[in-house]
C-alpha cells in the first residue's frame, strides 16, 4: 500500500483551513526564522575572536539598508511569535476556547471562535506595528 | 437548474500501477447532487472499476471521506454546487495508506483509537446488577459533543502533525481520550493521562485547528485536545467526581 502521508508539504499551504492554520504556519515560519537569526547572531558575535577589525566589519553590515531590513524582519518575527505564543499558552490552559456543548447545525467549532481569531489578528497587527516602529528608528537615523 | 462539471478522479492501484493518474468524467449536476452521487453515477455508467468506500449516504457512517478540491470532506455531505467550481478533484484521504483509487486503509487510525481505551473503566461496573450510574445533565454536557465522532478520519487527514509524526495519535484519538477522561462514570484518570502524556502524545499538537474546521459533525477535536492538555496541567481536575451507582433497587 502507498503510504500517502502528506509530510512537510502539508505545512506549506496556509490558505486551506482558515485563520488558525495560517497562525500555525506563521508561528512555524517565524520560529525557524528566529532560529536562523540566533545562529547567525552567535556566529556574528563570535567574530570578536578574530580581532577588532573583523568584529567591526560584521557590525558595519547592520548599519546598511540591507542590514536594517533584516533587523526589521527579525523584529516582526519576534513580535508575532511572542504574541501568538501567549495565545497558544492561554489556549492550552483551556481558556478562551469555549466550552463543550451540544453541536447544532451549521457546526461552528468553539475553539476557533471570534476570540481566538481576534487574538491571531492582534498578533499580526502587533508585529506590523513593531516593524513600523523598528523602521522608524533604524531608517530615521540615516 | 443543471450544470455540467468535470470530475477528476485519482486512480492508483499499488498492485499494478507505477504511478498515480487522474481520470476525468463529465457529469450533469443538479442543485442537490452530492460528490458521492456524481461518483456513483460515474461508477454505474462510465467506469465501474473506480474503488471507493461508502455506505449510509447521510453523513452518519463516516465511510466516504476523501480530499475534494484540496480539503478533506465527506463525499455524501458535499454538494457540487457548494464547491462553486466546474472542476472537482477527488483524491484519497491524506495520511491514510491507499488501498486503491479513493479507498484508504484505516488500520493504523483505528489502532490509535483503540490505544486510547475508548470505553468506561470503572471497577463498579462489575457490580452494576441492573443499576445505573447517576450523572447530572452538566456532567453529560462535558463529554456529549465528543461522543458524536463518527470516525470518518477527516480530522486525521487534515492534521499537519499527523502528516509528519507517525506516532502522534491524531485529533480523533485524543478527542476521544478526553471524552472518556471527563466522563464522570470513568475512574481510570491516571491510567488515561499516562497514555497521552508523551512528547509524541498530546503535547505534539500545535493547535492548527484544521481538525475542527473539517469535522462534519461539529465534534471540535481541537477543543478536546486543549482541554485534555489543561487537565494534564492540573486545570479542572478538582471538578471531576466519579459517579456512584444508584443505590435504590430497580423497580420490579
Amino acid at each position: 500500500m502507498k503510504e500517502n502521508r502528506e509530510g512537510i508539504k502539508g505545512w506549506l499551504n496556509p490558505t486551506r483551513y482558515g485563520a488558525n492554520r495560517f497562525a500555525y504556519w506563521l508561528q512555524r515560519l517565524t520560529g525557524l526564522g528566529l532560529l536562523v537569526y540566533f545562529i547567525a547572531h552567535v556566529i556574528e558575535t563570535s567574530n570578536i575572536v578574530y580581532g577588532r577589525s573583523a568584529w567591526e566589519k560584521m557590525l558595519a553590515f547592520t548599519q546598511t539598508s540591507e542590514g536594517h531590513i533584516v533587523l526589521i524582519v527579525v523584529i516582526g518575527m519576534c513580535a508575532f511569535h511572542a504574541a501568538n505564543g501567549v495565545r497558544l499558552y492561554i489556549a492550552e490552559h483551556g481558556k478562551g476556547i469555549g466550552r463543550p456543548g451540544r453541536p447544532e447545525y451549521p457546526y461552528k467549532p468553539a475553539s476557533l471562535g471570534l476570540g481566538m481569531k481576534a487574538c491571531i489578528w492582534v498578533s499580526v497587527a502587533l508585529a506590523a506595528l513593531a516593524m513600523m516602529y523598528g523602521a522608524y528608528v533604524l531608517f530615521g537615523e540615516v | 437548474m443543471m450544470k455540467s462539471v468535470r470530475i477528476r478522479v485519482f486512480r492508483y492501484n499499488p498492485a499494478h500501477d507505477a504511478s498515480a493518474r487522474y481520470d476525468e468524467f463529465e457529469v450533469e449536476a443538479e442543485r442537490w447532487t452530492t460528490v458521492l452521487d456524481a461518483l456513483l453515477y460515474i461508477k454505474a455508467h462510465k467506469d465501474h472499476s473506480i474503488a471507493l468506500r461508502y455506505s449510509c449516504r447521510m453523513a452518519s457512517c463516516g465511510s466516504c471521506g476523501m480530499v475534494i478540491n484540496g480539503i478533506p470532506r465527506l463525499a455524501c455531505y458535499t454538494k457540487i454546487y457548494e464547491l462553486d467550481s466546474d472542476v472537482i478533484t477527488c483524491k484519497p484521504l491524506t495520511n491514510f495508506p491507499i488501498i486503491r483509487d479513493l479507498a484508504t486503509d484505516f488500520s493504523a487510525f483505528f489502532a490509535k483509537h483503540k490505544s486510547m481505551k475508548p470505553y468506561i473503566i470503572n471497577d463498579a461496573v462489575d457490580r452494576v446488577d441492573g443499576r445505573e450510574f447517576l450523572q447530572k445533565p452538566e456532567e453529560v454536557e462535558k463529554y456529549l459533543q465528543f461522543s458524536y465522532c463518527i470516525k470518518c478520519g477527516l480530522c486525521y487527514a487534515a492534521c499537519p502533525t499527523v502528516a509528519t509524526d507517525k506516532r502522534f495519535p491524531g485529533p480523533q484519538a485524543l478527542a476521544q481520550m478526553y471524552r472518556y477522561l471527563i466522563d464522570s462514570r470513568d475512574s481510570a484518570t491516571d491510567e488515561r493521562l499516562g497514555i497521552v502524556d508523551d512528547r509524541h502524545g498530546v503535547w505534539r499538537c500545535h493547535f492548527a485547528g484544521s481538525c475542527s474546521m473539517v469535522c462534519p459533525k461539529g465534534v471540535d477535536p481541537a477543543l478536546g485536545i486543549q482541554l485534555l492538555r489543561a487537565y494534564l496541567l492540573g486545570i479542572g481536575r478538582d471538578n471531576k467526581i466519579v459517579a456512584e451507582l444508584y443505590s435504590k433497587e430497580p423497580p420490579k
